[in-house]
């Protein structure tokens, strides 16, 4: 705008004449910046202009030569040059950058659709028996039992006598028990029929009040498409001075509602035998099984899930606990039965091949933990 | 225990329907375990055939016109002998389900020949085996009406499971005494008459077990002259058919019948061919006996049995003798009713590996006071079907009279079961049941029946009042707590058993849950295989002993696998491993197998990565990663080459904490191994003892000590060093730790160098090493000072030279 003015009052003095070179010279070294094809280019014109030896540096080394006016003219002017020269630079520089970039990413492509590989923490799987162990400890939990545990090996005392078998009652033969070899006496040990042994092995370690659910491996010789030589139950126990069948059914319609995620369960308690416990009890409870999957909570059906009652006198007694002071309640649970019923798995024998197709397809995922918060089996 | 509806209401004055009396029996324990409402049989009706004439085009089949009573003849190909014009049979209609040979009729063509029905043999009715020709009516049969009704076949059967402790529902007498209890009908009142004996019994009994007599309280016997043997009659053969019993002779019919109506094992000898007295008394060692299932049994001292001069002739209280049995041709029996010892029995039956109706009884335990009456109704069924004239009965031995009274207080039902039920109703209830009862209120004195030798005790009469007022009317009410704040749900042994589970899960293993038991050469390749943890009574040699180790099992697991076409598999178990009998031979572990190129970011191949081998490092990575989730800190652990002898001798390692506490082996598995498992590697495997690592020692507080975080520089350097092949590169990396405790933070072995040019039997391990100043940053000085040290430090303990 100054320029133009001075034009107009003067055109054609040397100042004046000084000030048209410039602008020459101002417009060929943007238009140079402008055509700089890359960082490389524009850094040369750069130096040749601005640094120490540039065009421009040079001329404004020749200000200190001139006139005070000349100078109070051309050294504005030529640091406005300088200025402008700058930034044009600069924003050369940020285009050229971009357009760097952007050529580079051009060449840098990836097909996206190629596989990755699963992460391991989300190939592996837990077994459903292991899992469904976790959501009956996360319900017993919460209910105050605790988990207790025993050998696999038992004793005739604590499989049996403890537990009110006496010799030749028929309902051993219900057991169909494995048997280890003899020892030097003749006395052979055998392989758990049922969990109920650490019903014993707790009382004579702890007085009451006792809650506690035992989970594990239970055998009998026995094979075919619903009978396995090895199982898993789980066996539950509260001793104390008060508890009665009314409590127990409310602890089992609890765990059931729980287990099978139902708002409502109906429950059929029938009059059953066990040697251990009296009175005895079988639980039938209701479900669908009109479609191809078995529902809990709905239906006309009943399904035997478990067996149950109050602790037999002679099993407290063999606790070492008087029956007219103590009194108590028991049940046991197959564990892979309850697993099949909740998660639809057609074959008992298939829990145990480890066939990995299997595997992957009932297993869980190790970080789905169950919770009571956050669902059992979410 | 199966029965009939029509057969239940002979002991019971009811109106209850089907359904009802179904549902009680469940409700009171008497669980029904099948009903079969015989509608099956409803569709078959009573038809005349009008004609028959011979089939065009087949020899043995005849075209019928048969009437089936609505004077619409249908036209039937029939291929029976005994098809004819005016016999009246049984037909079926085009739609009719053949239950005997389970078939869907439907019209059909038979050379040619449509048929629309069939006339039916009694195999295809399940009347009997008999198919040589259809069924034959008598004249007076009104044709046009139901089969079923006409010849009994609509009878429903009903099948209830029983229990172990209730031996007295092992007769339809006794099913009924209890739906009366439950308030379902009135027992019919037994009149057993005692026949009158004209003549002493000519055959003696002698009861010959001085030591045992316990074995035989009892036994009564009956002689009966002049009888005849044959059919039974209709209805008992079709009860006993029902019930799937084949009718024999009205003899053996008779002592089935009774075991099932009554609850009372019989047993019938013919009379002729005893000789001289009987004797019960044990077996003597080899003895054979033939039984009436046509198998001949030896015998022992252990067996009780009814013998004469000739040997034994029944064993006793489970199976009659085949010589001594009745036939058509007997005249003279002799009936038997007597009381055995559950436990022989029990014993004798299994030991030989017999079952019959009779033992089962017996083992459960019969009413000792019936003993008699049973005989009587023994005897006076055979005199009603087989005639003859009995003898006086013989008796010999004393019949128990267990009299058991119970001090009952009644509060003992609400301490139980939670209910209150009035002293009144308990009376009432077990009085219907047969029990004695005298008092009221509180204290009630309750008589147990000779029929109840399962009622011991106050629980048993609670479940007994329970069962019968209806267990459904127990109302839930919820457990109390207790109160307890912060018990411990977990021992610390399942805790760690799931922290292991999902630690190993996460790193891409599948858990598997194998079998505990092994073969006998599987458990002796891992140190197994004592006589202490084998079987006596092996389902298979597959399974006869105790595993001593879980990798048999998990490889077993991973060879069936490969043999399906999946052989990169990485499979994992946590479960007990059993060392011995006792319980603290019983070890928790985790173990785990990889197979193949089955390494942590999967197996098989991949466009990003190669597929590597598993080794020893896949299996140490894992074992380590299980003793971290169980919250071990595993710098703190000493790694020693070598394992147990299923491992590779030079690729194998042993974790322990310690000189003697072994955490964990690992290592890729001994070629050898693999192949006594008949199984292909690369496969490595690892075992961690969950149950040998240290409790961890109970913190006064769960705060962490502060964080030290410096604010100065960290330096990484890097060193290699050749070293002799033999130097493990945990003492090199301890040397490096150790050169300047307060600067050395960490070590790491970045590269592995192996090359003739380092030297006979050199490398070169290359270790990353990070300063951590805490006070200053550190000048070019002080970092070429530590340097050095570490140099010296390294070079001194593994003689290891600087790499230029």
């Amino acid at each position: 705008m100054d320029l133009r003015l001075n034009q107009c009052r003067d055109p054609l003095t040397r100042i004046e004449r000084k000030m048209n070179d410039l602008e020459t010279f101002e417009k060929s070294i943007l238009n140079e910046i402008e055509t700089c094809a890359d960082e490389a280019a524009l850094e040369n014109v750069r130096v040749g202009s601005l640094g120490k030896k540039g065009s421009i540096s040079q001329k404004m080394k020749t200000l200190g030569s001139m006139s005070q006016e000349e100078r109070q003219i051309m050294g504005p002017a030529l640091n406005g040059l300088k200025s402008r020269v700058t930034d044009a630079v600069a924003n050369r520089k940020v285009v050229l950058k971009r357009e760097a970039i952007a050529e580079r990413l051009k060449s840098e492509t990836a097909d996206v659709t190629l596989p990755v590989r699963q992460s391991p923490a989300e190939a592996g799987r837990i077994h459903p028996i292991s899992q469904v162990m976790d959501e009956i400890t996360a319900i017993f939990a919460d209910m105050g039992f605790s988990v207790a545990e025993g050998p696999d090996i038992e004793t005739d005392y604590y499989n049996f006598v403890a537990l009110n078998f006496p010799d030749g009652h028929p309902a051993r033969e219900m057991h169909d028990t494995f048997f280890l070899q003899p020892d030097e006496n003749g006395v052979r040990k055998l392989l758990r029929t049922h969990t109920s042994p650490v019903q014993i092995r707790t009382m004579e370690a702890q007085k009451p009040p006792i809650r506690i659910v035992i989970p594990g491996k239970t055998y009998r010789c026995d094979s075919d498409a619903t009978h396995s030589p090895m199982f898993h139950q789980l066996e539950g126990l509260v001793v104390d001075k008060t508890s009665n069948i009314a409590n127990l059914k409310w602890v089992l319609e609890e765990f059931c509602k729980s287990f099978f995620e139902v708002d409502h369960v109906d429950m059929r308690f029938r009059p059953s035998f066990f040697p251990f416990t009296e009175p005895s009890l079988e639980v039938d409870i209701q479900c669908d099984r009109s479609g191809t999957e078995v529902k809990f909570g709905e239906g006309t059906d009943w399904m035997e899930v478990l067996g149950c009652g109050m602790v037999h006198p002679n099993v407290l007694r063999s606790g070492g606990l008087d029956p007219d002071e103590y009194q108590g309640f028991a049940w046991g649970i197959g564990i892979d039965r309850i697993a099949m019923l909740k998660y639809g798995m057609p074959d008992l024998r298939a829990f145990f091949d480890a066939d990995v197709r299997w595997m992957k397809h009932y297993g869980f995922r190790p970080l789905d933990m169950p919770t009571l918060f956050g669902g059992l089996s979410s | 225990m199966k029965f009939t509806l029509s057969w239940l209401k002979d002991h019971l004055e009811t109106d209850a329907g089907l359904k009802e009396i179904v549902d009680k029996l469940t409700l009171i324990g008497l669980e029904v375990e099948e009903v079969d409402d015989k509608q099956a049989f409803a569709p078959f009706t009573i038809a005349k055939v009008l004609s028959a004439e011979k089939h065009p085009d087949a020899d043995k089949l005849k075209v019928l016109s048969v009437d089936p009573g609505n004077g619409q003849p249908v036209q039937v190909v029939c291929g029976a002998p005994n098809a004819k014009a005016g016999l009246i049979g049984a037909f079926a209609a085009p739609g009719t389900y053949i239950p005997g040979i389970d078939l869907m009729l439907s019209v059909g063509k038979i050379r040619g020949v449509e048929s629309h029905g069939m006339m039916c043999s009694e195999r295809e009715l399940e009347m009997s085996d008999e198919h040589d020709g259809i069924i034959e009516l008598p004249e007076d049969a009104p044709v046009g009406t139901s089969f079923a009704t006409y010849a009994g076949l609509n009878d429903p059967v009903i099948e209830i499971g029983i229990t172990p402790n209730r031996s007295d529902a092992l007769g339809v007498a006794g099913i009924a005494r209890d739906l009366e209890a439950a308030g379902l009908g009135k027992v019919k009142n037994l009149s057993i008459t005692k026949p009158k004996g004209s003549y002493p019994c000519p055959v003696g009994i002698m009861l010959d077990l001085e030591d045992v007599p316990e074995w035989c309280p009892a036994f009564g016997l009956q002689y009966v002259k002049g009888i005849k043997n044959g059919p039974s009659p209709k209805w008992m053969q079709q009860r006993l058919l029902a019930i799937g019993l084949r009718p024999i002779s009205a003899l053996v019919d008779i002592t089935n019948y009774v075991t099932f109506d009554l609850g009372r094992p019989l047993h019938v000898f013919d009379a002729d061919k005893i000789t001289g007295g009987l004797v019960v008394r044990r077996g003597k060692q080899g003895e054979k006996f033939l039984a009436l299932d046509g198998k001949e049994y030896e015998l022992g001292p252990v067996n009780c049995v009814i013998a004469d001069d000739n040997g034994v002739e029944s064993l006793a209280g489970i199976m009659g003798g085949e010589v001594s049995g009745c036939a058509d041709d007997t005249v003279n029996v002799l009936v038997e009713s007597a009381l055995w010892d559950p436990l022989n029995i029990a014993r004798s039956g299994r030991d030989l590996g017999i079952n019959s109706d009779a033992r089962y009884r017996f083992e459960r335990g019969v009413d000792p006071q019936f003993m008699k009456s049973g005989l009587d109704q023994g005897t006076n069924l055979v005199l009603e079907l087989c005639g003859g004239e009995p003898s006086e009965p013989v008796i010999a031995g004393t019949i128990p009279n267990p009299k058991l009274e119970i001090e009952f207080p009644v509060s003992e039902v609400s301490r139980l079961t939670g209910i209150e039920v009035h002293s009144e109703e308990c009376s009432v209830i077990l009085q219907r049941l047969g029990f004695d009862v005298s008092g009221s209120g509180e204290k009630l004195q309750v008589g147990v029946p000779s029929w109840r030798p399962d009622v011991h005790g106050k629980p048993d009469l609670v479940e007994e009042i329970t069962r019968i007022y209806g267990v459904n009317r127990i109302e839930p009410q919820p457990l109390p707590s207790t109160g307890a704040v912060g018990t411990k749900v977990l021992t610390t042994g399942q805790i760690r058993t799931r922290a292991v589970r999902r630690a190993l899960a996460s790193r891409g293993m599948l858990e598997a849950v194998t079998w505990s038991f092994i073969s006998e050469t599987h458990a002796k390749l891992f140190g197994g295989g004592e006589v202490s943890t084998r079987l006596a009574n092996p389902i298979s040699v597959e399974m006869s002993d105790m595993r001593p180790s879980l990798l048999p099992g998990l490889i077993a697991a991973a060879k069936r696998n490969g043999d399906r076409g999946y052989s990169d598999v990485a499979l994992f178990e946590v479960a007990p491993i059993y060392l011995g009998d006792e319980p603290e031979h019983q070890h928790r572990v985790a173990g785990g197998i990889r197979r193949g190129t089955a390494q942590l970011t999967g197996g098989g191949r991949d466009w990003l990565q190669p597929a590597n081998p598993v080794d020893v490092y896949d299996a140490k990575a894992d074992a380590l990663s299980a003793l971290e989730a169980c919250g071990l800190d595993t710098s703190k652990v000493q790694i020693n080459a070598g394992g147990p002898d299923w491992y590779h001798p030079g690729r194998s390692g042993t974790i322990q904490l310690g000189p003697k506490l072994i955490l964990a082996r690992f290592g890729e598995l001994h070629p050898m191994t693999l192949e006594e498992l008949d199984v292909s590697g690369p496969m490595c495997g690892f075992e961690v003892m969950l149950d040998a690592l240290p409790e961890s020692r109970k913190k006064a507080t769960r705060t962490k000590p502060p964080i030290q975080i410096s604010d100065f520089q960290t330096v990484r350097r890097d060193f290699a060093f050749v070293v002799e092949k033999s130097v493990d590169a945990a003492s090199l990396i301890r040397a490096a730790l150790g050169a300047e405790k307060s600067l050395v933070n960490d070590v790491r072995v970045f590269d592995l160098f192996e090359d003739p040019v380092l030297g006979e039997d050199k490398k070169s391990i290359a270790i990353e090493v990070t300063l951590q100043p805490k006070d200053k940053t550190l000048t070019d000085e002080d970092i070429a000072e530590v340097s050095s040290k570490i140099v010296e430090k390294v070079t001194q303990s593994t003689g290891g030279v600087l790499r230029s």
